[in-house]
């Protein structure tokens, strides 16, 4: 056997590298946090200073490669890919300090980064599988430890509810997923991605698997009409996990869903972009609409980010190189906007427990900067310019534009009016309702000031810089 | 550096000496500066572009420069002006410098409302010095969204519920807008976002103009109030405060009829010829029906707001002549109708910080107790009804005198029922003067109140200084404006 073919797999490698090293140092650290017999305490520096150094050592993207047969494939796009969703986990992690500080989680710190981390890992196999064996396996490893994720508040009642709920819809979402890919190796007879194409010619079978495949991904991006678990399981899970989910996970799973649509079901484009359209028009609308009568601001980000989802889908529609650079690059600004918000959402629930939205009135008195941030990190949102969220939305709307889905973006344009209403509600709440009892001014650890440091250079920076949208533009790929 | 970049970065710089800037004094210091700077540059600006058509520049843009930005959609930075813009630039200028000094005492948290002040100003400038269609749709957001919390925050009366209703009315319509211009780049074969590269090329087909036309133009048309979608103005407008109206009323509604103009119908013509007259219709109601409106209004600020859905729709209307007398016309009336609005809310703001109420059943007498308020508020009331040596009357001149040129018939008839607004303006204005400033002051309240400080005084003399001069000196202004018009009307052929 030829064992250099594992250097293909670098950065898959690398992060298992990471979780060993993480796994086996929590063994020598004190489990509740206090200095005792000498040993140190395990500290947020060290999961994220390891995680940077991995990002950092894959980020520049290797060419294309292959190995074990087609089983494990990568290109410069994938690479990019997986160093957005790694560079995400970092702010996640810097987000969590505070919250694994308590108590009850004081002891449990290691396997939270351990459990992240593993499901990073299904992320990357996933997103790297040329075998629908190895795609399936990547995305359990990637659900599996999520659903010990959102249970990780265990004494809390919602937290255990919502575990429960993910774990079971997770799984069923599995078994249709794997009844779509055991028709479809019914039908042609191969697993490989490369292979496949061959042999699709629309019959009806085939409609069926591909609609069992779909299914099972819409529950994974939380679609509508897959979406009925997002908010219970977005309002019960601790805000760190929520964040994670709603941005890491979905990004992930939206860009598998691109690449196996365009790679596995080219010949069948007119069916899949039949069943895209209607699925994005009452992804968006659907979830907009119930957005407006949310007062907690974790189920308004719920229904937010199916929202975002519906938007994300408009680059997968297009199918063309286009799209999956729009894709990506939406992906990595909706990462920023959101963890941006997360961060502040976290922070605030954990210093003062309030998550609904008549709770937030007045903040602005209190905690300008934090009001600050956070109404950028909602503009961008919403896609309002100077911020990227404009840039992200101008140019998958333009891509889904060029491919002929007229009518398409513009029911996608006039949600973003119905998305800004609930945005500046929060706004509103903030900066112009009165409150008799605001939240206290507090000032957050400097984990979360460097958290929101990143989400805000991001949410600026990217707008004025378009190297990284011309970047990622020479390694799309499309029909 | 472009000589047109320095409008977009005096504003950035602003925003950076605002956010630096401790105390009140700094933040004033600030805003001074670079309003004035913002003031000195445009006139240098215009004194440069008349010296490079002197000299013979016969380019449709000059000053133009290029930057590519993202190449892989043809979007550029890409700026230059003509006789419009310029005559814009100037405008916009005028009315930041005054409106700054008109909410000089504001209160509280002033530094924020600068900060999303100079914002809104960035984007009205940025928006008339682009010639990229992606830059420009830019800068028009920009413009738009510091106005939700300008008048959330600061406004008045039912301020949430105005300031919500602007915000989405407008950002539907940029909706409609983003739409229109996907259209006009991919329908042009998606080479270019360059609009004088557009319109070169000249090549959209027409069974997509007919789709594009009608959804740019009203994207643009609800912020130039076009009837029926100008129901935010009014209360936009009423909630806001002074300094936010001044800017919105004077600069920002001509956003609208600057981009019908340049985009909707220099880009698409024959659709424009097609289609113009449902949209002639539209502001021919809008023109009748806000002079109407104003004459039944109680709240100052409320007939002002209505005095401008037909002002600005009178723009628009004249647009639609597509002739360049009317279309020249339809330039002097933005620039006329930015300075007198302008002038009005900020006297109606000082009247309101005085007296505490906006209501004319409840004012009356003001002559005697604040004569300088009172008759710079009879000058604008005059230029708003078309005194000639005023700039109303120039304007609404030149574009009924170019509307009747139209041969056709119903534009004949259009004009004829657009021309009874002027009688109708002066309904409203006369009776409005003569209820709030003359007679005796039964309010003993009132009697107490003092006249205009230095600052007021400041904003509102340059105000009428650009209105009467506009009136006075109208040539040169309108050779500029009509020189640059021709190459736009020239389409329509």
């Amino acid at each position: 056997m030829d064992y250099s073919q594992f250097l293909a797999m670098k950065g898959e490698l690398s992060l298992i590298a990471v979780i060993m090293i993480l796994f086996i140092a929590d063994l020598f650290f004190c489990p509740d946090g206090h200095k005792k017999d000498g040993k140190p305490r395990l500290n947020t520096l060290l999961p994220v200073v390891l995680l940077t150094i991995h990002t950092l050592i894959n980020i520049i993207p290797t060419p294309a490669t292959e190995a074990f047969g087609g089983m494990y494939y990568s290109t410069p796009i994938h690479c990019i890919i997986k160093s957005v969703l790694s560079i995400g986990t970092i702010v996640v992690f810097l987000m969590a300090h505070e919250w694994l500080r308590q108590p009850d989680n004081l002891i449990k710190q290691g396997e939270f980064y351990v459990l992240t981390l593993s499901t990073l890992l299904g992320m990357y196999f996933m997103i790297s599988a040329g075998h629908f064996l190895m795609f399936f396996i990547g995305l359990e490893t990637a659900s599996i430890p999520m659903a010990a994720l959102v249970a990780f508040d265990k004494y809390r009642h919602h937290s255990a509810e919502a575990g429960a709920k993910y774990i079971l819809t997770a799984l069923f979402s599995s078994g249709l997923l794997l009844f779509g890919i055991s028709l479809i190796y019914g039908t042609v007879g191969t697993m490989y991605f490369t292979d496949i194409p061959a042999h699709i010619n629309g019959s009806a079978l085939q409609i069926v698997a591909f609609v069992f495949f779909f299914s099972g991904m819409g529950f994974k991006l939380s679609l509508v009409p897959f979406h009925l678990w997002t908010a219970d399981v977005y309002e019960g899970s601790p805000s760190t996990v929520t964040a994670y989910l709603s941005v890491i996970s979905k990004g992930s799973a939206a860009f598998v869903l691109m690449a196996i649509l365009v790679k596995v079901f080219a010949p069948m484009v007119a069916q899949w972009q039949e069943v895209l359209y209607w699925i994005i028009i009452a992804s968006i609308t659907l979830a907009n609409l119930f957005a407006l009568r949310q007062q907690n601001i974790m189920r308004l980000m719920a229904f937010s980010s199916i929202s975002q989802a519906g938007y994300i889908m408009l680059g997968v529609i297009s199918g063309t190189p286009q799209g999956m650079t729009s894709l990506v690059y939406y992906v990595l600004i909706y990462l920023f906007a959101n963890l941006g918000a997360f961060t502040i959402i976290n922070i605030i629930g954990l210093r003062t427990q309030r998550y609904t939205l008549e709770e937030y009135d007045g903040l602005y008195t209190t905690n300008p900067k934090l009001s600050f941030l956070m109404t950028l990190s909602l503009f961008s949102l919403a896609g309002i310019p100077p911020f990227a969220g404009f840039f992200s939305k101008f140019f998958i709307f333009a891509a889904a534009f060029r491919s002929g889905f007229h009518m398409l973006v513009f029911i996608a344009l006039v949600n973003t009016v119905i998305s800004l209403y609930y945005y500046l509600k929060v706004v509103k709440s903030m900066y112009i309702n009165k409150n008799e009892e605001p939240i206290v001014g507090f000032r957050s650890d400097n984990y979360t000031r460097t958290s929101l440091l990143i989400c805000t250079a991001g949410i600026i920076i990217l707008s004025i810089a378009s190297v990284i949208y011309q970047y990622i533009d020479k390694f799309s790929f499309g029909l | 550096m472009n000589l047109l970049s320095i409008f977009v970065l005096i504003p950035m710089l602003m925003l950076l000496g605002l956010w630096l800037s401790r105390n009140i004094r700094q933040i004033r210091a600030v805003m001074v500066v670079g309003a004035s700077a913002l003031v000195v540059a445009a006139v240098a600006l215009t004194v440069a572009y008349l010296n490079a058509r002197h000299a013979g520049a016969t380019d449709e843009m000059l000053f133009r420069a290029d930057i590519p930005w993202y190449p892989a959609l043809n979007i550029q930075y890409s700026v230059g002006v003509d006789g419009i813009s310029v005559a814009m630039l100037l405008l916009s200028a005028v009315i930041v410098f005054t409106g700054t000094f008109a909410s000089w005492k504001l209160q509280p948290l002033t530094k924020e409302y600068f900060l999303w002040f100079t914002l809104l100003s960035m984007g009205v400038f940025g928006f008339f010095i682009s010639t990229d269609l992606f830059t420009m749709f830019m800068f028009y957001e920009v413009a738009l969204i510091p106005m939700y919390l300008l008048i959330g925050v600061w406004g008045s009366g039912r301020k949430e519920y105005s300031a919500m209703k602007l915000t989405l009315m407008l950002m539907g319509g940029s909706a409609f807008l983003l739409i229109g211009i996907l259209g006009i780049y991919y329908g042009s074969g998606g080479t270019t976002m360059n609009l004088l590269e557009i319109a070169k090329l000249h090549n959209i087909p027409i069974e997509q103009q007919r789709i594009w036309f009608p959804l740019t133009f009203l994207g643009f048309g609800v912020l130039g109030a076009l009837f029926p979608f100008h129901t935010w103005s009014p209360d936009g407008h009423a909630s806001a405060p002074t300094a936010v109206s001044m800017l919105h009323a004077g600069v920002l509604m001509k956003l609208g009829g600057y981009g019908c103009f340049r985009i909707a119908m220099y880009l698409m013509p024959e659709a424009a010829q097609e289609l113009g007259w449902i949209f002639l219709i539209l502001t021919g109601i809008s023109v009748v029906y806000g002079a109407f409106s104003a004459c039944v209004q109680t709240d100052l600020k409320y007939i002002n707001a209505y005095s401008s859905v037909s002002h600005c729709g009178l723009v628009l209307f004249a647009i639609l002549m597509m002739n360049q007398t009317a279309c020249t016309g339809a330039v002097l009336q933005m620039l006329s109708h930015g300075l007198m609005t302008a002038l009005f809310f900020a006297l109606i703001g000082m009247i309101y910080g005085r007296t505490h109420t906006r209501d004319i059943r409840e004012l009356n007498g003001l002559m005697k107790i604040m004569p300088f308020l009172s008759v710079c508020y009879v000058i604008a009331g005059l230029a708003n009804l078309g005194l000639p040596g005023l700039s109303g009357f120039i304007a609404e001149m030149t574009i009924f005198n170019g509307a009747f040129q139209h041969p056709d018939v119903f534009h004949r008839t259009w004009t004829i029922i657009a021309c009874t607004s002027i009688v109708i303006t002066a309904v409203y204005i006369l009776r409005l003067v003569g209820k709030i400033l003359y007679g005796t002051c039964t309010n003993k309240h009132h009697l107490e109140l003092t006249d205009a400080t230095w600052d007021e005084r400041t904003a509102v003399i340059i105000l009428i200084v650009c209105v009467a001069g506009l009136g006075l000196a109208p040539l040169w202004m309108s050779n500029m404006i009509s020189d640059s018009v021709l190459p736009l009307v020239q389409v329509f052929r």
